[in-house]
Protein backbone atom coordinates (compact mmCIF):
# COMPACT_ATOMS: atom_id res chain seq x y z
CA UNK A 1 0.00 0.00 0.00
CA UNK A 2 1.68 2.67 -1.03
CA UNK A 3 1.05 6.46 0.27
CA UNK A 4 3.43 9.34 0.34
CA UNK A 5 0.69 11.05 2.93
CA UNK A 6 1.75 10.51 6.69
CA UNK A 7 -2.12 10.25 7.63
CA UNK A 8 -3.94 8.66 5.39
CA UNK A 9 -7.88 7.40 6.88
CA UNK A 10 -10.46 6.15 4.34
CA UNK A 11 -14.63 6.00 4.46
CA UNK A 12 -14.59 6.48 8.18
CA UNK A 13 -17.59 5.35 10.30
CA UNK A 14 -18.02 5.16 13.94
CA UNK A 15 -21.53 4.82 15.27
CA UNK A 16 -22.08 4.94 18.83
CA UNK A 17 -25.34 2.64 19.50
CA UNK A 18 -27.76 3.40 16.93
CA UNK A 19 -25.98 7.14 16.47
CA UNK A 20 -24.49 7.39 13.76
CA UNK A 21 -21.34 9.82 14.32
CA UNK A 22 -18.74 9.52 11.51
CA UNK A 23 -20.60 8.84 7.98
CA UNK A 24 -17.74 8.02 5.49
CA UNK A 25 -14.63 10.20 6.53
CA UNK A 26 -11.56 10.62 4.15
CA UNK A 27 -8.87 12.23 5.68
CA UNK A 28 -4.93 12.50 4.03
CA UNK A 29 -2.36 14.51 5.55
CA UNK A 30 1.03 15.20 3.91
CA UNK A 31 4.07 15.35 6.16
CA UNK A 32 4.68 18.86 7.71
CA UNK A 33 1.34 20.21 6.83
CA UNK A 34 -1.11 21.80 9.27
CA UNK A 35 -4.36 20.64 8.53
CA UNK A 36 -7.44 22.88 10.83
CA UNK A 37 -10.68 20.67 11.75
CA UNK A 38 -13.52 23.50 12.27
CA UNK A 39 -17.27 22.34 12.25
CA UNK A 40 -20.23 22.77 14.70
CA UNK A 41 -20.39 20.86 18.27
CA UNK A 42 -21.43 17.73 17.69
CA UNK A 43 -20.57 17.25 13.79
CA UNK A 44 -17.56 14.49 14.73
CA UNK A 45 -14.17 16.25 15.12
CA UNK A 46 -13.07 14.99 18.24
CA UNK A 47 -14.36 11.66 17.37
CA UNK A 48 -12.45 11.65 13.97
CA UNK A 49 -8.78 12.45 16.13
CA UNK A 50 -9.81 9.24 18.31
CA UNK A 51 -9.83 7.16 15.71
CA UNK A 52 -6.66 8.57 14.22
CA UNK A 53 -5.02 7.16 17.29
CA UNK A 54 -7.45 4.68 17.90
CA UNK A 55 -8.86 6.10 21.22
CA UNK A 56 -12.13 4.91 19.57
CA UNK A 57 -12.30 2.15 17.80
CA UNK A 58 -13.99 3.32 13.78
CA UNK A 59 -16.80 0.83 13.07
CA UNK A 60 -15.55 0.27 9.69
CA UNK A 61 -12.46 2.11 7.27
CA UNK A 62 -9.21 2.09 7.33
CA UNK A 63 -6.05 4.10 8.91
CA UNK A 64 -2.51 4.37 8.08
CA UNK A 65 -0.33 6.43 10.20
CA UNK A 66 3.42 6.77 8.89
CA UNK A 67 2.88 3.48 7.35
CA UNK A 68 1.31 1.75 9.93
CA UNK A 69 -2.12 0.08 9.52
CA UNK A 70 -3.79 1.31 12.66
CA UNK A 71 -6.73 -1.03 12.79
CA UNK A 72 -4.66 -4.11 11.82
CA UNK A 73 -5.18 -6.09 14.96
CA UNK A 74 -1.61 -7.58 14.98
CA UNK A 75 -0.28 -3.79 15.05
CA UNK A 76 1.17 -2.58 18.24
CA UNK A 77 -0.88 -0.30 19.45
CA UNK A 78 1.15 0.99 22.19
CA UNK A 79 3.91 1.14 20.13
CA UNK A 80 2.26 3.11 17.16
CA UNK A 81 0.39 5.88 19.71
CA UNK A 82 4.13 6.54 20.59
CA UNK A 83 4.16 8.04 17.05
CA UNK A 84 0.81 10.03 17.49
CA UNK A 85 1.24 12.85 19.89
CA UNK A 86 -2.50 14.01 20.97
CA UNK A 87 -2.93 16.98 23.26
CA UNK A 88 -6.66 17.25 24.75
CA UNK A 89 -8.75 20.25 25.52
CA UNK A 90 -8.76 19.43 29.49
CA UNK A 91 -4.79 18.91 29.64
CA UNK A 92 -5.27 15.73 31.37
CA UNK A 93 -1.90 16.24 33.55
CA UNK A 94 -1.43 13.42 36.02
CA UNK A 95 -2.12 16.09 38.95
CA UNK A 96 -0.11 13.06 41.64
CA UNK A 97 3.10 13.99 39.46
CA UNK A 98 5.54 17.00 38.83
CA UNK A 99 5.48 18.60 35.31
CA UNK A 100 8.79 16.65 34.79
CA UNK A 101 7.02 13.65 36.03
CA UNK A 102 4.42 14.00 33.32
CA UNK A 103 6.71 14.33 30.67
CA UNK A 104 9.09 11.54 31.54
CA UNK A 105 6.64 8.62 32.80
CA UNK A 106 6.36 7.33 28.74
CA UNK A 107 9.86 8.13 28.30
CA UNK A 108 10.49 5.48 30.66
CA UNK A 109 7.72 2.95 30.59
CA UNK A 110 7.11 2.92 27.04
CA UNK A 111 10.65 4.13 25.41
CA UNK A 112 12.29 2.47 27.90
CA UNK A 113 15.04 5.04 28.40
CA UNK A 114 16.62 5.40 31.70
CA UNK A 115 16.03 7.96 34.59
CA UNK A 116 18.75 9.92 33.77
CA UNK A 117 18.33 9.64 29.69
CA UNK A 118 14.32 10.23 30.35
CA UNK A 119 15.18 13.22 32.56
CA UNK A 120 17.61 14.70 30.03
CA UNK A 121 14.67 14.16 27.35
CA UNK A 122 11.97 15.41 29.48
CA UNK A 123 13.88 18.70 30.59
CA UNK A 124 15.04 18.91 26.83
CA UNK A 125 11.13 19.12 26.18
CA UNK A 126 10.30 21.37 28.81
CA UNK A 127 12.81 23.83 27.30
CA UNK A 128 11.02 23.43 23.92
CA UNK A 129 8.22 24.85 25.09
CA UNK A 130 9.40 27.27 27.45
CA UNK A 131 8.90 25.96 31.01
CA UNK A 132 12.56 24.46 31.80
CA UNK A 133 12.34 26.42 35.27
CA UNK A 134 9.31 24.77 36.06
CA UNK A 135 9.96 21.10 35.79
CA UNK A 136 9.43 20.62 39.68
CA UNK A 137 6.11 22.07 39.68
CA UNK A 138 3.21 20.07 39.81
CA UNK A 139 0.09 20.99 38.00
CA UNK A 140 -2.03 22.61 40.26
CA UNK A 141 1.09 25.27 40.85
CA UNK A 142 0.32 25.82 37.08
CA UNK A 143 -2.06 28.42 34.69
CA UNK A 144 -3.66 26.93 32.46
CA UNK A 145 -1.25 27.90 29.62
CA UNK A 146 1.75 26.48 31.26
CA UNK A 147 -0.52 23.24 32.18
CA UNK A 148 -1.30 23.05 28.28
CA UNK A 149 2.60 23.71 27.24
CA UNK A 150 3.28 20.59 29.55
CA UNK A 151 0.89 18.65 27.69
CA UNK A 152 2.43 19.32 24.43
CA UNK A 153 5.73 19.07 26.23
CA UNK A 154 4.67 14.92 27.19
CA UNK A 155 3.89 14.32 23.84
CA UNK A 156 7.05 15.54 22.14
CA UNK A 157 9.09 14.02 24.32
CA UNK A 158 7.96 11.06 22.54
CA UNK A 159 9.21 12.25 19.27
CA UNK A 160 6.04 11.93 17.26
CA UNK A 161 5.47 11.53 13.71
CA UNK A 162 2.01 13.67 13.79
CA UNK A 163 0.73 15.84 16.52
CA UNK A 164 -3.46 16.05 16.89
CA UNK A 165 -4.95 18.30 18.95
CA UNK A 166 -8.38 18.34 20.17
CA UNK A 167 -9.58 22.46 20.74
CA UNK A 168 -6.24 23.10 23.12
CA UNK A 169 -6.96 26.35 23.71
CA UNK A 170 -10.73 26.94 24.05
CA UNK A 171 -10.67 25.79 28.48
CA UNK A 172 -7.93 28.48 28.67
CA UNK A 173 -8.40 32.10 29.65
CA UNK A 174 -8.25 34.76 26.77
CA UNK A 175 -4.89 36.38 27.59
CA UNK A 176 -3.42 32.76 28.20
CA UNK A 177 -4.13 31.57 24.87
CA UNK A 178 -1.39 33.08 23.48
CA UNK A 179 1.25 31.24 24.84
CA UNK A 180 0.07 27.90 23.93
CA UNK A 181 -0.62 29.31 20.48
CA UNK A 182 3.11 30.10 20.14
CA UNK A 183 4.15 26.86 21.30
CA UNK A 184 2.29 25.27 18.42
CA UNK A 185 3.73 27.49 15.62
CA UNK A 186 6.86 27.13 16.84
CA UNK A 187 6.14 22.98 16.37
CA UNK A 188 5.33 23.96 13.10
CA UNK A 189 8.61 25.69 12.22
CA UNK A 190 9.97 22.84 13.06
CA UNK A 191 8.43 20.79 10.47
CA UNK A 192 6.05 18.40 12.68
CA UNK A 193 2.86 17.39 10.88
CA UNK A 194 -0.23 18.70 12.75
CA UNK A 195 -4.31 17.88 12.61
CA UNK A 196 -5.69 20.57 14.69
CA UNK A 197 -9.70 21.01 16.03
CA UNK A 198 -9.98 24.63 17.12
CA UNK A 199 -11.49 27.80 16.11
CA UNK A 200 -8.83 30.22 16.35
CA UNK A 201 -9.35 31.58 12.78
CA UNK A 202 -6.54 34.05 13.33
CA UNK A 203 -4.08 31.42 13.71
CA UNK A 204 -5.68 28.79 11.36
CA UNK A 205 -5.02 31.68 8.40
CA UNK A 206 -1.67 32.30 9.08
CA UNK A 207 -0.40 29.22 10.44
CA UNK A 208 -2.78 26.29 8.62
CA UNK A 209 -1.99 24.71 5.11
CA UNK A 210 -5.79 23.96 4.60
CA UNK A 211 -9.01 24.29 6.60
CA UNK A 212 -11.44 21.38 6.89
CA UNK A 213 -15.02 22.03 7.36
CA UNK A 214 -16.89 19.13 9.13
CA UNK A 215 -20.55 19.00 9.60
CA UNK A 216 -22.79 16.27 10.80
CA UNK A 217 -19.91 13.45 10.34
CA UNK A 218 -19.10 14.65 6.92
CA UNK A 219 -16.21 16.65 5.71
CA UNK A 220 -18.41 19.08 3.52
CA UNK A 221 -15.27 21.15 2.26
CA UNK A 222 -11.65 21.93 2.30
CA UNK A 223 -9.35 24.16 1.07
CA UNK A 224 -6.70 26.75 1.74
CA UNK A 225 -7.54 28.82 4.65
CA UNK A 226 -8.26 32.05 2.75
CA UNK A 227 -11.09 30.14 0.62
CA UNK A 228 -12.64 28.23 3.17
CA UNK A 229 -12.89 31.33 5.16
CA UNK A 230 -13.38 34.36 2.62
CA UNK A 231 -14.95 32.08 -0.20
CA UNK A 232 -16.64 29.34 1.42
CA UNK A 233 -18.51 27.22 -1.54
CA UNK A 234 -21.44 25.45 0.39
CA UNK A 235 -24.03 27.38 2.49
CA UNK A 236 -23.23 25.08 5.82
CA UNK A 237 -19.64 25.98 5.69
CA UNK A 238 -20.83 30.11 5.04
CA UNK A 239 -23.38 30.06 7.44
CA UNK A 240 -20.83 28.15 9.93
CA UNK A 241 -18.03 30.75 9.70
CA UNK A 242 -20.00 33.59 9.31
CA UNK A 243 -21.68 32.94 13.16
CA UNK A 244 -18.14 32.25 14.75
CA UNK A 245 -17.14 35.29 13.23
CA UNK A 246 -19.53 37.07 14.92
CA UNK A 247 -18.18 36.16 18.10
CA UNK B 1 -15.09 0.73 92.63
CA UNK B 2 -11.43 1.61 92.17
CA UNK B 3 -10.44 -1.41 94.12
CA UNK B 4 -13.00 -3.27 91.54
CA UNK B 5 -12.10 -1.91 87.77
CA UNK B 6 -8.22 -0.32 88.73
CA UNK B 7 -7.02 -2.97 91.03
CA UNK B 8 -3.14 -2.60 91.34
CA UNK B 9 -1.60 -5.78 91.84
CA UNK B 10 -4.56 -7.51 89.62
CA UNK B 11 -2.92 -4.87 86.80
CA UNK B 12 0.50 -6.16 87.57
CA UNK B 13 -0.34 -9.74 87.85
CA UNK B 14 -2.38 -9.50 84.65
CA UNK B 15 0.15 -7.18 82.52
CA UNK B 16 1.74 -10.31 80.93
CA UNK B 17 -1.00 -12.13 79.84
CA UNK B 18 -2.71 -8.76 78.61
CA UNK B 19 0.56 -7.52 76.80
CA UNK B 20 0.73 -10.98 74.40
CA UNK B 21 -3.00 -10.36 74.03
CA UNK B 22 -2.09 -6.44 72.62
CA UNK B 23 0.84 -8.38 70.68
CA UNK B 24 -1.07 -10.87 68.53
CA UNK B 25 -3.75 -8.16 68.46
CA UNK B 26 -1.09 -6.20 66.44
CA UNK B 27 0.13 -9.07 64.43
CA UNK B 28 -3.07 -10.97 63.56
CA UNK B 29 -4.11 -6.61 62.32
CA UNK B 30 -0.76 -6.91 60.17
CA UNK B 31 -1.87 -10.00 58.40
CA UNK B 32 -5.48 -9.23 58.17
CA UNK B 33 -5.35 -5.44 57.39
CA UNK B 34 -3.20 -6.35 54.10
CA UNK B 35 -4.76 -9.32 53.00
CA UNK B 36 -7.83 -7.13 53.32
CA UNK B 37 -6.37 -4.52 51.25
CA UNK B 38 -5.03 -7.32 48.62
CA UNK B 39 -7.84 -8.86 48.23
CA UNK B 40 -9.95 -5.48 47.69
CA UNK B 41 -7.39 -4.12 45.26
CA UNK B 42 -7.87 -7.74 42.99
CA UNK B 43 -11.72 -7.67 43.29
CA UNK B 44 -11.56 -3.52 42.30
CA UNK B 45 -9.51 -4.42 39.40
CA UNK B 46 -11.93 -7.23 38.28
CA UNK B 47 -14.82 -4.93 38.35
CA UNK B 48 -13.43 -2.85 35.37
CA UNK B 49 -13.59 -6.19 33.19
CA UNK B 50 -17.66 -4.84 32.06
CA UNK B 51 -17.78 -9.05 30.54
CA UNK B 52 -21.37 -9.99 32.48
CA UNK B 53 -19.19 -13.66 33.01
CA UNK B 54 -16.69 -11.41 35.22
CA UNK B 55 -19.14 -8.83 35.98
CA UNK B 56 -21.94 -10.74 37.74
CA UNK B 57 -20.44 -13.35 40.17
CA UNK B 58 -18.19 -10.28 41.26
CA UNK B 59 -21.29 -8.45 42.34
CA UNK B 60 -22.90 -11.27 43.96
CA UNK B 61 -19.49 -11.92 45.85
CA UNK B 62 -18.85 -8.68 46.72
CA UNK B 63 -22.84 -8.28 48.11
CA UNK B 64 -22.68 -11.66 49.99
CA UNK B 65 -19.72 -10.78 52.07
CA UNK B 66 -20.89 -7.47 52.90
CA UNK B 67 -24.30 -8.54 53.28
CA UNK B 68 -22.71 -11.71 55.89
CA UNK B 69 -22.00 -11.08 59.77
CA UNK B 70 -18.48 -11.17 59.86
CA UNK B 71 -19.05 -13.23 63.52
CA UNK B 72 -21.51 -15.60 61.24
CA UNK B 73 -19.08 -15.81 59.40
CA UNK B 74 -16.38 -16.09 60.94
CA UNK B 75 -18.02 -19.21 63.38
CA UNK B 76 -19.01 -20.50 60.19
CA UNK B 77 -15.53 -21.35 59.29
CA UNK B 78 -14.19 -22.59 62.21
CA UNK B 79 -17.08 -24.98 62.83
CA UNK B 80 -17.97 -25.69 60.04
CA UNK B 81 -14.72 -26.21 58.09
CA UNK B 82 -13.75 -29.44 59.81
CA UNK B 83 -16.54 -31.18 58.47
CA UNK B 84 -15.37 -30.86 55.62
CA UNK B 85 -12.28 -32.09 56.56
CA UNK B 86 -10.18 -29.31 56.64
CA UNK B 87 -8.85 -28.37 60.60
CA UNK B 88 -7.47 -25.29 60.16
CA UNK B 89 -7.56 -23.64 63.46
CA UNK B 90 -8.62 -19.88 64.92
CA UNK B 91 -5.86 -17.68 63.68
CA UNK B 92 -6.19 -19.10 59.80
CA UNK B 93 -10.40 -19.04 60.34
CA UNK B 94 -9.87 -15.29 61.03
CA UNK B 95 -8.05 -14.67 58.30
CA UNK B 96 -9.98 -15.95 56.16
CA UNK B 97 -13.43 -14.50 57.08
CA UNK B 98 -10.95 -10.91 56.85
CA UNK B 99 -10.07 -11.27 53.44
CA UNK B 100 -13.82 -12.57 52.69
CA UNK B 101 -15.29 -9.72 54.75
CA UNK B 102 -13.16 -6.78 54.88
CA UNK B 103 -11.80 -8.00 51.33
CA UNK B 104 -15.27 -6.76 50.17
CA UNK B 105 -15.55 -3.44 51.80
CA UNK B 106 -11.88 -2.11 50.60
CA UNK B 107 -12.81 -3.29 47.25
CA UNK B 108 -15.69 -1.34 46.99
CA UNK B 109 -13.77 1.97 48.70
CA UNK B 110 -11.10 1.22 45.70
CA UNK B 111 -13.78 1.24 43.15
CA UNK B 112 -15.27 4.12 43.89
CA UNK B 113 -11.58 5.55 43.91
CA UNK B 114 -10.46 4.68 40.24
CA UNK B 115 -13.96 5.54 39.45
CA UNK B 116 -13.35 9.16 40.71
CA UNK B 117 -10.50 9.21 38.33
CA UNK B 118 -11.14 10.94 35.13
CA UNK B 119 -11.46 9.21 32.04
CA UNK B 120 -9.24 11.59 30.40
CA UNK B 121 -6.21 10.35 32.79
CA UNK B 122 -6.15 7.00 31.55
CA UNK B 123 -6.51 8.33 27.52
CA UNK B 124 -3.69 10.92 28.22
CA UNK B 125 -1.47 7.82 29.36
CA UNK B 126 -2.77 5.33 26.42
CA UNK B 127 -2.23 8.32 23.83
CA UNK B 128 1.65 8.32 24.87
CA UNK B 129 1.89 4.37 24.19
CA UNK B 130 1.16 3.03 28.22
CA UNK B 131 -0.72 -0.48 28.33
CA UNK B 132 -3.71 -0.65 30.04
CA UNK B 133 -2.03 -2.35 32.99
CA UNK B 134 0.83 0.36 33.22
CA UNK B 135 -1.78 3.66 33.29
CA UNK B 136 -4.11 2.07 35.82
CA UNK B 137 -0.43 1.12 37.93
CA UNK B 138 1.21 4.60 37.31
CA UNK B 139 -1.83 7.29 36.66
CA UNK B 140 -5.23 5.72 38.36
CA UNK B 141 -4.20 3.52 41.10
CA UNK B 142 -2.13 6.41 43.00
CA UNK B 143 -5.11 9.05 42.26
CA UNK B 144 -7.73 6.45 43.16
CA UNK B 145 -5.72 5.59 46.59
CA UNK B 146 -5.18 9.33 47.32
CA UNK B 147 -9.17 10.27 46.80
CA UNK B 148 -10.25 7.74 49.08
CA UNK B 149 -7.63 7.52 51.76
CA UNK B 150 -10.09 8.77 54.62
CA UNK B 151 -12.52 5.50 53.71
CA UNK B 152 -9.51 3.43 53.30
CA UNK B 153 -7.83 4.48 56.66
CA UNK B 154 -11.80 4.45 58.65
CA UNK B 155 -12.57 0.70 57.17
CA UNK B 156 -8.92 -0.43 58.64
CA UNK B 157 -9.98 1.34 61.80
CA UNK B 158 -13.12 -1.00 61.84
CA UNK B 159 -10.86 -3.98 60.62
CA UNK B 160 -8.75 -3.62 63.78
CA UNK B 161 -11.68 -3.37 66.11
CA UNK B 162 -13.16 -6.30 63.98
CA UNK B 163 -10.29 -8.75 65.10
CA UNK B 164 -11.49 -8.81 68.59
CA UNK B 165 -13.90 -10.93 67.06
CA UNK B 166 -10.91 -13.65 67.11
CA UNK B 167 -11.73 -14.36 70.75
CA UNK B 168 -14.84 -16.01 70.04
CA UNK B 169 -12.63 -19.17 68.34
CA UNK B 170 -10.04 -18.51 71.24
CA UNK B 171 -7.08 -16.80 69.24
CA UNK B 172 -5.42 -15.09 72.21
CA UNK B 173 -5.73 -11.72 70.73
CA UNK B 174 -6.13 -8.66 73.31
CA UNK B 175 -9.91 -9.36 74.44
CA UNK B 176 -9.34 -12.99 74.41
CA UNK B 177 -6.83 -12.81 76.96
CA UNK B 178 -8.21 -9.80 78.95
CA UNK B 179 -11.39 -12.35 79.63
CA UNK B 180 -8.68 -14.96 80.61
CA UNK B 181 -7.22 -13.35 83.11
CA UNK B 182 -10.49 -11.95 84.40
CA UNK B 183 -11.39 -15.43 84.57
CA UNK B 184 -8.45 -15.98 86.66
CA UNK B 185 -8.47 -12.93 89.12
CA UNK B 186 -12.14 -12.68 89.51
CA UNK B 187 -11.66 -9.07 88.83
CA UNK B 188 -12.83 -6.57 85.73
CA UNK B 189 -9.41 -4.88 85.87
CA UNK B 190 -8.21 -6.56 82.84
CA UNK B 191 -11.12 -5.82 80.91
CA UNK B 192 -10.97 -2.12 81.60
CA UNK B 193 -6.78 -2.83 80.85
CA UNK B 194 -8.11 -3.89 77.48
CA UNK B 195 -10.07 -1.08 76.92
CA UNK B 196 -7.49 1.19 77.21
CA UNK B 197 -5.07 -0.07 75.07
CA UNK B 198 -7.27 -0.57 72.42
CA UNK B 199 -8.00 3.20 72.63
CA UNK B 200 -4.42 4.21 73.00
CA UNK B 201 -3.84 1.50 69.70
CA UNK B 202 -6.67 3.22 67.59
CA UNK B 203 -6.51 6.77 69.46
CA UNK B 204 -3.59 7.64 66.65
CA UNK B 205 -5.59 6.76 63.41
CA UNK B 206 -8.69 8.30 64.88
CA UNK B 207 -7.08 11.55 64.92
CA UNK B 208 -5.30 11.14 61.62
CA UNK B 209 -8.60 10.30 59.96
CA UNK B 210 -10.34 13.10 61.05
CA UNK B 211 -7.14 15.36 59.11
CA UNK B 212 -7.30 13.74 56.58
CA UNK B 213 -11.30 14.38 56.54
CA UNK B 214 -10.82 18.21 57.31
CA UNK B 215 -7.93 18.26 54.49
CA UNK B 216 -10.57 16.70 52.26
CA UNK B 217 -13.05 18.90 53.08
CA UNK B 218 -10.59 22.09 52.70
CA UNK B 219 -9.78 20.75 49.26
CA UNK B 220 -13.57 20.37 48.17
CA UNK B 221 -14.06 24.30 48.66
N1 LIG C 1 -18.46 7.91 23.87
C1 LIG C 1 -19.58 8.35 23.25
N2 LIG C 1 -20.74 7.70 23.41
C2 LIG C 1 -21.87 8.12 22.79
N3 LIG C 1 -21.93 9.19 22.01
C3 LIG C 1 -20.80 9.90 21.81
C4 LIG C 1 -19.57 9.52 22.42
N4 LIG C 1 -18.62 10.40 22.06
C5 LIG C 1 -19.23 11.29 21.24
N5 LIG C 1 -20.53 11.01 21.08
C6 LIG C 1 -21.49 11.72 20.25
O1 LIG C 1 -20.96 11.79 18.96
C7 LIG C 1 -21.27 13.05 18.37
C8 LIG C 1 -20.00 13.72 17.89
O2 LIG C 1 -19.22 14.03 19.02
P1 LIG C 1 -17.81 14.74 18.92
O3 LIG C 1 -17.31 14.89 20.29
O4 LIG C 1 -16.95 14.01 17.96
O5 LIG C 1 -18.21 16.13 18.30
P2 LIG C 1 -17.31 17.44 18.14
O6 LIG C 1 -17.42 17.83 16.71
O7 LIG C 1 -15.97 17.21 18.68
O8 LIG C 1 -18.13 18.48 19.01
P3 LIG C 1 -17.57 19.66 19.97
O9 LIG C 1 -17.27 20.83 19.10
O10 LIG C 1 -18.73 19.94 20.87
O11 LIG C 1 -16.39 19.12 20.70
C9 LIG C 1 -22.03 13.85 19.42
O12 LIG C 1 -23.40 13.75 19.15
C10 LIG C 1 -21.68 13.16 20.68
O13 LIG C 1 -22.73 13.26 21.62
MG1 LIG D 1 -14.92 17.94 20.37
Amino acid sequence: MATNHIVDARAIHKHFGTLHVLKGVDLKVDERELVFIIGPSGSGKSTLLRCLNRLEEPSSGSIVVDGIDMLNPKTDINHARRRIGMVFQSFNLYPHMTALGNVTLALRKVAGKGRAEAEALGRAALERVGLAERADHTPGQLSGGQQQRVAIARSIALEPRVMLFDEPTSALDPELVGSVLEVMRGLRESGMTMIVVSHEMGFARNAADRVVFMDDGLIVEQGPPAAIFETPSHERTRAFIGQIQRH
Amino acid sequence: MIEAFFNIDIMKAAWPIVLTGLWNTILLSLIVVPLGLLGGLILALLASIKHPLVRWPLMAWVDFFRAFPPLVLLVLLFAGLPFAGLELGGFACVAIAFFLNTGSYYGEIFRAGIDSVPAGQVEAARSTGLTRMQATRYVVLPQAVRNVMPDLLSNTLEVVKLTSLGSVVAVPELLYEARQAQSITYNPTPIVMAAVIYFLLLWPLVRLLSRLENRALAGRR
